[in-house]
C-alpha cells in the first residue's frame, strides 16, 4: 500500500480491498518503526481517534469521498482539540489546545485520520529544523543532512512514507524548501485561501497553511478540503469554493511560462542549475511556452522579510507570558521576573533573536525607516509580479540555492537566512506556489518552484501534475524507507 | 507668591459601549459575572485564536462621531498597542493609531464665562483590558478576564479645558451624548464611562505648554474635579519651589483625596503600534453612516427648545427633564397619552412624582408605575375630577395596587362634584340653611363668601370642585 | 545599523527577555549580523510607495453583535499554571 496515490488508496477502500484501520495502521507501523532515526514527529498518537475513525466509515458509506479514511500527521502548531500542540517549543511542551484548528476539523469533516504532530523549527521559524525543543529531524534521503524548514518533520515524513500526506505552513518558504530538499511535492496556497484560525501564528500577513504530499494531485485533492471562507479568520478570503480539477492530459500547450533567468543561471550549484533547466524544458516539450520574465525587487525580499515577519513575531509571541497558558517559569520572585523567566526559558535562542529583531524594528526611532520601508519594498515587489503575470501564466525557477546541508553546518548565521531567497518574494506577494521534485543531485533531491497568480492554485499544481504525469521523480523514494 | 497660574487640561474619555458581545469575540460582554466566566479563548489570547470585529460597535462609534460632528473617514484600520500587563491577556491591546474611525469634532460647553467650543481630537475604537484584583491575595494579583475585549471608544479633547469646572461640564456634555445616543449605559460604577485627565499649570500669559501628568481611571464627576484640582495645586507647589514636574502616569485617591505616582507605569513604554496583521482595514460606506445618521436622537439643548418653546415649559423645568434621557422619554410619552397641559405634567413629575421615586429608592426607569398610567393621572387632574393634592394619595395608591387612577378615584369616591346641577343644589340649600351670613355678605362683608365656600367643602368632604363652586356662589349671593 | 550592550539590554526590556551575561556578546554579534542585512532594504527607492501591509486587498468582514460563545472557565483555568477557583495568579502587582 506504501507509495500509492490518494485516489488510488480511495478506490481500494471503496473496493473493499482493505478496510480504514488496515490503511491507517500499515501508516500507523510506518510511524512507529521510523520515527526514532528520523524524529519527524513530536507526537504519535498511541490510538485513532474513534470520531475520526467514524467519521471517515461513514463518509466511505456514502461513496465518492476521495479522502475518507486517508492518514495525515499536522505540523505541530496546528490546535488539535485534546492534543499536545508543542510549536517545538519548551514554552508550550505540555500546552493542550481546548479547540481544533480550521484546517483540522476540515480534513477531519472531510474523513482523514490524524496518526501525530509534526516536528518543526521552533515556532516555524527556521530553514533547517535544527531549531526545534525536541530535537533535530533528520532527512529521509541522508540523515545526516537536514530536511529543511521549517516544515522539516511534515517533509521527513511524508518523503519517508511514514504518511501519504502531511499539513504545513509556509511564512517565507516553509513548505516549498523542505518539500525540495526532501523530494516530495509541496504547495502553499495564496494568502488568505486557508483560515489561519487555530494556527498558531509566527507572522500573521505571510503564514498559510498547505499540504505536502507525493504528487501534486494528492495535495490539490487535501488543499481544496482545507481551503475556503472561515468566519473565524477575517483575513481568510471570501473566494467561491475552489476545487481542484486534475488535467486529462500532460499537453501544455497554451500554456506561458515565466522564466527569471538570472535566478538560474546564478545558481553557484551546477547540479541544481542543470536539474531547473531540464525541468523547464520539459515543460516546454509537453508545449508550453517559455518567456523570460524579471523581478527587479525580487532581490531585496529577503531583507523586507527580516524586518516584516520578526516585527509581527515580536508581537504575536507576546502572549506567551507564562500566566495562563505555557511554561511558567520555577523562580520568580516578582512579575518582572515572571515574564523574562517564562520566556527566556521557554523559547529558544533563534526564536528570542527574531522577537528582539521585531521589537527593535517597531521601536520608536526606527519604525519609519524599517518596519514602513520594508512594507513599501513588498509592494514594490508585489507590483513586479503583478507586472510579469500581464505577460505568463505562471513563473517557474528555483527553490533552494542548495541541496540539503549537513547538520550543524550552518545552524547560525545569515547564510542560513539567505537560504529562501527565492521563495521569500512570492510570500511578501502572498501568491500561490509549490515545488516539486525534479530529479537529484549528489544522491539529494531539487525541487522546481511554479509560482502562479493570486488565488491561481489550478494553474501551478495542473502544471505538476502533468509534468508528474511524463517524469517519476515524485515517486523516489530514499532506500532506507523503501 | 504672587505668580498667577493657569491650568491646562485634556481629557480622553472611555466609553463603553453597550453591545450584547465582545468587541472582537462572540463572548457575552455583561458586566458582574463571576470571574472569567465570560471569555472566549481569544478573550484570554489563547494561539492561534483571531479577532473578528462586531459590526454594531462600528455602528456605535460612527453614531458617537456623527454626533460631535466629526470627520467620519472612508475605512479605518486597527492597530496593536504593545506591553505586558497580567490583565492585557495577548500581550498587546487592539486598538487604532494612524487611521481612527472617528477623526475631528467638537463640543460646546456651558462655562462660568458662557459657551466654549471644546474640539475632540479624535475618538477609536479599542478593546478593553480585563481586571487585576490586588486586595484577595496578599502575595498574588488575581486576574479577572471578564472585561477583557470589551469594546470601548476612546474620545480624546484637545487640552483646551482651563479648570476642573469646564472639565467636568465637557465630561457630562460627553456623556450626555453617549447616553442620549444609546450607545452607552453610562453606569459610572461599573466603569461603563471612565476618564484619564491630562493635567498642566503654565504661568497665565506662558504660550507654550508645561509638563504633564496624566491621572488615571476617574469615575466620577465630582471625583475628577477633586483630582484635577488636586493635582494642579501639586504642581504649582513643585514649581513654586523651583522644582520641575515630571511627567508621569498618576492615580487618584478619593479616601486621601490626593494622587499618586503609578508605579507599574513607571517606565514610559515604547508601545511600538503598527497595524494589526490579522485584520485587513475596514470600509465605512456612505450607506453605513446614513444609517447611524438616521439613528441620531434629539440632544438637550434642542428639546429645551422644544419644551419651553412649543410646549410652554419653564425653562429650569425644560432643562431638568431634558438633560435626563429617561425622565425627557416618559415626560414625552405620557403627555402623548394625556390631554392635561405639558406644563401641569412637568411640574407633577419633576415635583410628587420624583418625591416618591425618590421615597421608594427607585430609579425612574424601573417604576412601577408607567407613563401611560401616569398620563391616565394628569387627565383626573386635567378634568378637573381631582386636584393636585388629592392627586398625590392616588399617586402613591397607584404605586402600591397597580390600579389605574380613575379607578381608584371611582372606589374611593375621590372625585370632585364638578356636576353643575348637584353643585347648583348645594349653593342653594347653603345660601337657604344660612339666612344670617347672606344678610352680612350683602351687606358688604366680602370675608364672609370663605364661609359658603367652607361650608359646602366641609358638606362634601372637599371634593367640591373649587372653581365651579366659587362661579356658582358668586352667581346665587348676588 | 550596529547595536551595542546597552541597546541589547533595552530591546530585551521592551521583549521581555532575560540575556544571561554570557550570551551578552554572543546575541549581540548576531543580531548586528541580521541588521546588517537588513539595512540592504535602503537600496530601494521607495518614495511614492504606498506601504503594504496585507497581500490580501480586500475589506474586512464583519460580524453582528451575536453572543454565539458560552463560558471556558474551567478549562481556562485548567490550562493555567497557576490559578485558584475563579482567578489566573501573578506575583502582586503594586498599581
Amino acid at each position: 500500500m506504501i507509495g500509492l496515490s490518494i485516489r488510488q488508496m480511495a478506490g481500494m477502500l471503496a473496493a473493499k480491498e482493505c478496510s480504514i484501520q488496515e490503511l491507517c495502521g500499515v501508516y500507523w507501523d510506518r510511524c512507529q518503526a521510523f520515527n526514532e532515526t528520523t524524529g519527524a514527529l513530536i507526537t504519535t498518537l498511541t490510538e485513532f481517534n474513534p470520531k475520526e475513525l467514524l467519521q471517515a466509515q461513514a463518509l466511505l458509506d456514502q461513496g465518492q469521498q476521495p479522502l475518507a479514511g486517508i492518514p495525515l500527521v499536522h505540523k505541530d502548531l496546528f490546535c488539535t482539540h485534546g492534543i499536545k500542540t508543542t510549536c517545538a517549543s519548551n514554552m508550550l511542551a505540555d500546552f493542550v489546545p481546548p479547540y481544533d484548528a480550521t484546517v483540522v476539523s476540515r480534513l477531519q469533516q472531510a474523513g482523514m485520520v490524524t496518526l501525530g504532530k509534526a516536528n518543526m523549527d521552533e515556532f516555524a521559524m527556521g530553514s533547517s529544523n535544527e531549531h526545534s525543543a525536541f530535537g533535530p529531524v533528520a532527512n529521509p534521503w541522508d540523515e545526516q543532512r537536514v530536511p529543511g524548514g521549517s516544515s522539516g518533520g511534515s517533509a521527513a515524513a511524508v518523503a519517508a512514507r511514514m504518511v501519504p500526506v502531511a499539513t504545513g505552513t509556509d511564512t517565507g518558504g516553509s513548505i516549498r524548501q523542505p518539500a525540495a530538499l526532501c523530494g516530495i511535492t509541496g504547495i502553499k496556497p495564496s494568502y488568505g485561501r486557508v483560515s489561519r484560525h487555530g494556527m498558531i501564528a509566527f507572522a500573521s500577513s505571510l503564514d498559510q497553511a498547505g499540504v505536502m504530499a507525493a504528487s501534486a494531485d494528492d495535495c490539490g485533492l487535501v488543499l481544496s478540503a482545507m481551503s475556503g471562507h472561515d468566519a473565524l479568520d477575517s483575513t481568510s478570503a471570501q473566494q467561491p469554493p475552489w476545487q481542484w480539477q486534475k488535467p486529462d492530459s500532460p499537453d501544455m500547450r497554451g500554456l506561458k511560462v515565466g522564466v527569471v533567468r538570472d535566478w538560474i543561471d546564478g545558481l553557484a550549484d551546477d547540479g541544481i542549475k542543470q536539474l531547473t533547466w531540464a525541468a523547464i524544458e520539459q515543460c516546454q516539450a509537453q508545449g508550453a511556452e517559455l518567456l523570460d520574465v524579471s523581478l527587479p525587487h525580487a532581490d531585496l525580499a529577503v531583507s523586507a522579510y527580516y524586518i516584516l515577519a520578526p516585527a509581527e513575531c515580536s508581537s504575536n509571541l507576546s502572549r506567551f507570558d507564562g500566566v495562563r497558558f505555557g511554561h511558567q517559569t520555577a523562580q520568580a520572585s516578582n512579575l518582572q521576573e515572571l515574564y523574562c523567566r517564562s520566556r527566556s526559558e521557554g523559547f529558544g535562542e533563534e526564536v528570542q533573536k527574531r522577537i528582539m529583531v521585531g521589537a527593535w524594528a517597531l521601536s520608536s526611532g526606527y519604525y519609519d525607516a524599517y518596519y514602513l520601508k520594508a512594507q513599501k519594498v513588498r509592494r514594490l515587489i508585489s507590483d513586479d509580479f503583478k507586472a510579469a503575470f500581464e505577460q505568463v501564466d505562471l513563473i517557474a525557477g528555483p527553490v533552494s540555492p542548495e541541496v540539503a546541508f549537513k547538520h550543524g553546518e550552518k545552524s547560525t548565521g545569515v547564510s542560513m537566512y539567505q537560504a529562501d531567497q527565492f521563495t521569500i518574494p512570492a510570500s511578501l506577494a502572498g501568491l500561490p506556489c509549490l515545488s516539486m521534485p525534479i530529479g537529484h543531485t549528489q544522491g539529494l533531491p531539487v525541487g522546481l518552484q511554479l509560482i502562479g497568480r493570486y488565488f491561481d492554485e489550478q494553474t501551478i499544481l495542473a502544471v505538476a501534475d502533468q509534468y508528474q504525469q511524463q517524469t517519476n521523480h515524485h515517486q523516489q523514494t530514499p532506500e532506507a524507507f523503501a | 507668591m504672587s505668580q498667577q497660574w493657569e491650568m491646562v487640561i485634556g481629557l480622553e474619555i472611555h466609553v463603553r459601549l453597550d453591545t450584547d458581545s465582545k468587541l472582537f469575540s462572540g463572548m457575552k460582554a455583561s458586566y458582574g459575572a463571576s470571574p472569567n466566566s465570560q471569555v472566549s479563548f481569544l478573550d484570554a489570547g489563547l494561539p492561534g485564536t483571531l479577532p473578528v470585529i462586531n459590526q454594531k460597535a462600528l455602528d456605535y462609534a460612527i453614531r458617537f462621531g456623527l454626533s460631535v460632528d466629526a470627520d467620519i473617514p472612508p475605512f479605518t484600520v486597527f492597530a496593536r498597542k504593545n506591553y505586558f500587563y497580567p490583565d492585557l491577556p495577548k500581550g498587546y491591546q487592539i486598538s487604532q493609531m494612524d487611521d481612527p474611525i472617528v477623526g475631528p469634532g467638537q463640543v460646546v460647553i456651558e462655562t462660568e464665562a458662557g459657551a466654549k467650543t471644546i474640539e475632540i481630537t479624535r475618538a477609536h475604537l479599542e478593546e478593553d483590558a480585563g481586571k487585576s484584583i490586588h486586595d484577595k491575595y496578599d502575595q498574588y494579583s488575581a486576574i479577572d478576564l471578564n472585561r477583557a475585549g470589551t469594546p470601548l471608544i476612546e474620545v480624546v479633547s484637545e487640552p483646551q479645558m482651563s479648570n476642573a469646572k469646564e472639565a467636568v461640564a465637557y465630561m457630562r456634555e460627553i456623556y450626555t451624548r453617549v447616553t442620549h445616543l444609546g450607545i452607552c449605559d453610562g453606569n459610572l460604577q461599573e466603569g461603563s464611562f471612565r476618564c484619564d485627565a491630562n493635567v498642566s499649570v503654565r504661568p497665565v500669559g506662558q504660550q507654550t505648554l508645561g509638563t504633564r501628568t496624566e491621572i488615571k481611571n476617574l469615575n466620577s464627576f465630582r471625583f475628577i474635579e477633586k483630582a484635577i484640582n488636586h493635582e494642579a495645586k501639586r504642581q504649582i507647589k513643585i514649581l513654586e519651589a523651583g522644582g520641575q514636574i515630571t511627567q508621569e502616569t498618576r492615580l487618584y485617591d478619593a479616601e486621601q483625596d490626593q494622587t499618586r505616582s503609578m508605579r507599574s507605569k513607571e517606565n514610559a513604554n515604547d508601545y511600538r503600534y503598527f497595524p494589526d496583521p490579522d485584520q485587513l482595514p475596514i470600509q465605512i460606506t456612505p450607506e453605513m453612516i446614513a444609517a447611524q445618521r438616521a439613528l441620531l436622537p434629539e440632544f438637550p439643548a434642542a428639546k429645551i427648545e422644544r419644551y419651553v418653546g412649543e410646549l410652554g415649559l419653564k425653562p429650569d423645568d425644560a432643562a431638568i427633564i431634558a438633560h435626563d434621557l429617561r425622565m425627557a422619554e416618559f415626560f414625552e410619552q405620557s403627555n402623548q397619552h394625556s390631554q392635561a397641559a405639558a406644563d401641569l405634567n412637568a411640574k407633577f413629575l419633576l415635583g410628587e412624582f420624583s418625591a416618591l421615586l425618590n421615597a421608594q429608592g427607585v430609579a425612574l426607569a424601573a417604576s412601577q408605575i408607567d407613563a401611560t398610567a401616569y398620563a391616565g393621572l394628569l387627565d383626573q387632574m386635567a378634568n378637573g375630577s381631582v386636584s393636585r393634592k388629592v392627586a398625590k394619595g392616588v399617586l402613591d395608591d397607584m404605586w402600591d395596587t397597580g390600579q389605574a387612577a380613575a379607578d381608584i378615584i371611582k372606589e374611593q369616591g375621590l372625585g370632585q362634584i364638578s356636576d353643575a346641577s348637584a353643585l347648583t343644589e348645594l349653593v342653594q340649600q347653603v345660601i337657604a340653611d344660612n339666612p344670617d351670613q347672606v344678610s352680612s355678605y350683602r351687606g358688604g362683608n366680602d370675608k364672609m363668601f370663605n364661609y359658603f365656600v367652607g361650608q359646602i367643602m366641609k358638606q362634601t368632604k372637599g371634593q367640591a370642585n373649587p372653581v365651579q363652586t366659587k362661579q356658582l356662589l358668586e352667581e346665587y349671593l348676588k | 545599523m550596529s547595536i551595542n550592550r546597552t541597546e541589547l539590554e533595552e530591546i530585551a526590556a521592551l521583549a521581555q527577555l532575560n540575556i544571561p551575561d554570557q550570551q551578552v556578546g554572543h546575541i549581540t554579534e548576531s543580531l548586528n549580523q541580521l541588521m546588517a542585512m537588513i539595512e540592504h532594504i535602503n537600496d530601494a527607492n521607495t518614495e511614492a510607495v504606498a506601504p503594504m501591509a496585507h497581500p490580501n486587498d480586500a475589506w474586512q468582514l464583519v460580524r453582528a453583535d451575536e453572543v454565539t460563545d458560552t463560558s471556558h472557565k474551567a478549562a481556562l483555568l485548567a490550562l493555567a499554571a497557576h490559578a485558584d477557583d475563579d482567578h489566573y495568579l501573578v506575583p502582586k502587582v503594586i498599581e
